[in-house]
């Protein structure tokens, strides 16, 4: 069985429909990038899967459990977390203030969430060195990282990601992608919707290619990065 | 002005203690209706009526039922609680559930305020309720033998009440679990949802704090003037709103040293300016006004960037 079976999934903001039956799955373990042209209903289908929009019509399930009627906070305790586009971080908090409540949800024993801590200051040291500063104060980067950091402290099963390189300087976009393939090697599945698609694909196991809200194309990323029709519209040149 | 009064350190002193536990009620007001605009980024319009019904229900239970002082003050603080949750259920859950915007909630509560006073009126009439010498003994103490500096049992009461709460309510929002919920959720109900937190039920919180606040100033203004009447909401009101505007809409420290300007420059003026006490309010705004001049977003305030 899946981590996550999404079955006909329908997303509408009033008369537009964002998204138009998607169905997709998850193995547990995985890497999957989202790509797809802006106003694809990338961002759309996150929000559903977090209960932040109601999806219209169709199923979600996670764990083998149906979560598309739950509150937002009750699928953040289940497992599913994510990390928005624009990051929402908590701009007049300070960072340690942003990563301890990553971990509201959290029921295990304070050792257990001191000692994750210590894991995302060690993943992104930049944020160690600025423990008691105001997020808004932190770069468009740095908060990219607090607001990865955080989503890891409610020990998530899935992550998604919504275009976490957006905005973030080349060599800083190659150190996002190797963190979050560090974040899978440690066992966390990842739904990872990018622009750059063909990093995206280069860590991802496989992907999904959306136009319009709807399922355009999935595979392996090799045959994605491979197709032609694929490479023309969304990866460019090399 | 007075200059033979300036000279005077006693008169001096003596308008600085009735300016600070003037201005230390008003902070414990502005506190409650800062937090829940924090929160909602909505003024609660209610919080006036909410702060006259728990001055009858203290009075009530203090001069009526012969309660001690703290229980007063503790049955105040839980009568607000009360009523604020039960704001939050009547008058703004249901429109926030249906998406409507902040101004509609802020007419609701608007609404539930003219019920509250009329309600008022109904129970108690027009007239002026007093606390018995019993409940709080008149005879002030002197600090520095006859002569020198008068201060009231009740001035005593609220400086130290007032002191406490907002020392109280600073330690909740900047270390407890729960305050930086609610700081969360102030910043940002999308990312607080995203991170897990039951926004409605930190707005629950924040009703319950915000109105046993309301309560608090609410008893302790009732010792002070010892003139409780269903309209007694109406001289705090606005200038809770100007503290609240003067310390930075939202932010509580802001409040407080809101609160303590506005009671100083009041007493202040009343006591050096001729005529002082007719054009208080007065010069109490146009006060206000030049340092919103100065300062648009308050004396602590940020700017909207570092709020959103
Ligand atoms: N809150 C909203 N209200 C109305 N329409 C919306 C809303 N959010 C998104 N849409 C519309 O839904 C469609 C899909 O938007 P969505 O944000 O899901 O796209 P996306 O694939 O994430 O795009 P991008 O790559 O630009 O982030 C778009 O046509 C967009 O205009
Ligand atoms: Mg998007």
């Amino acid at each position: 069985m899946s981590l996550l079976e999404v079955r006909d999934l329908e997303v509408r903001y009033g008369s537009i429909e964002a998204v138009r039956g998607l169905s997709f799955s998850v193995e547990a373990g995985a890497i999957v990038a989202v790509i797809g042209a802006n106003g694809a209903g990338k961002s759309s289908t996150l929000l559903a899967l977090s209960g932040l929009v109601r999806a219209s019509s169709g199923s979600i399930a996670f764990g083998g459990r149906d979560i598309a009627a739950l509150r937002p906070d009750r699928i953040v305790r289940a497992g599913l977390v994510q990390v928005p586009e624009g990051r929402a971080i908590l701009a007049p908090l300070t960072v340690a203030e942003n990563i301890e409540l990553g971990a509201w949800t959290r029921r295990d024993a304070a050792a257990e969430v001191a000692k994750d801590e210590e894991r995302v200051y060690a993943l992104f040291p930049r944020l160690a060195e600025r423990r008691l500063q105001l997020a808004g104060s932190l770069s468009g980067g740095e908060q990219q990282m607090l607001a990865i950091g955080r989503a890891l402290m409610a020990a998530p099963k899935l992550l998604l990601l919504d275009e976490p390189s957006m905005g973030l300087a080349p060599m800083l976009v190659s150190a996002i992608f190797e963190t979050i393939a560090e974040i899978r090697r440690s066992g966390t599945t990842i739904l990872l919707v990018e622009q750059n698609a063909r990093q995206a694909l280069r860590i991802a196991d496989s992907g999904l290619v959306l136009a319009h809200g709807r399922l355009f194309k999935r595979g392996p990323s090799e045959e994605l990065l491979a197709d032609p029709a694929i490479v023309e519209a969304f990866l460019g040149k090399a | 002005m007075d200059l033979s009064l300036l000279a005077d350190p006693v008169f001096l002193a003596q308008n600085l203690v009735d300016g600070l536990s003037r201005g230390a009620l008003y902070g414990v007001y502005a506190m409650g209706f800062t937090l829940i605009f924090g929160v909602l980024d909505i003024l609660n319009l209610a919080h006036a009526a909410t702060f006259m019904w728990c001055a009858f229900v203290g009075w009530l239970i203090m001069a009526a039922g012969g309660a001690p002082l703290p229980l007063g003050l503790v049955a105040a603080m839980i009568a607000g609680a009360a009523i604020a949750l039960m704001l939050e259920f009547v008058a703004f859950r249901p429109l926030r559930r249906e998406g409507a915007d902040k101004l509609s909630s802020m007419i609701s509560s608007i609404g539930a305020s003219l019920i509250m006073v009329s309600v008022a009126e109904a129970v108690f009439g027009v007239q002026t309720r007093r606390f018995p010498n019993s409940v709080l003994n008149p005879k002030p103490f002197f600090i520095g033998g006859a002569g020198g500096v008068r201060i009231s049992r009740a001035q005593i009461l609220i400086l130290a009440a007032s002191v406490l709460l907002m020392v109280a309510l600073g330690l909740f929002i900047r270390k407890s679990r729960m305050g930086k919920a609610i700081r969360a959720v102030a910043a940002s109900q999308k990312a607080a949802r995203l991170l897990g937190i039951d926004v409605n039920s930190v707005i629950v919180v924040t009703f319950l704090v915000g109105g046993a606040l309301a309560g608090a100033a609410g008893i302790l203004v009732a010792l002070l003037t010892n003139n409780i009447v269903p309209g007694m909401g109406n001289q705090i009101e606005l200038r809770g709103l100007a503290v609240v505007i003067l310390g930075g809409m939202g932010n509580i420290e802001g409040a407080v040293v809101g609160g303590f300007l506005l009671g100083l420059v009041e007493t202040l003026t009343i006591a050096y300016v001729p005529g002082g006490s007719d054009i208080k309010d007065a010069i109490a705004f146009l006060i206000l006004f030049i340092i919103l001049l100065v300062k648009p977003n308050g004396i602590m305030g940020r700017g909207k960037a570092d709020r959103a």
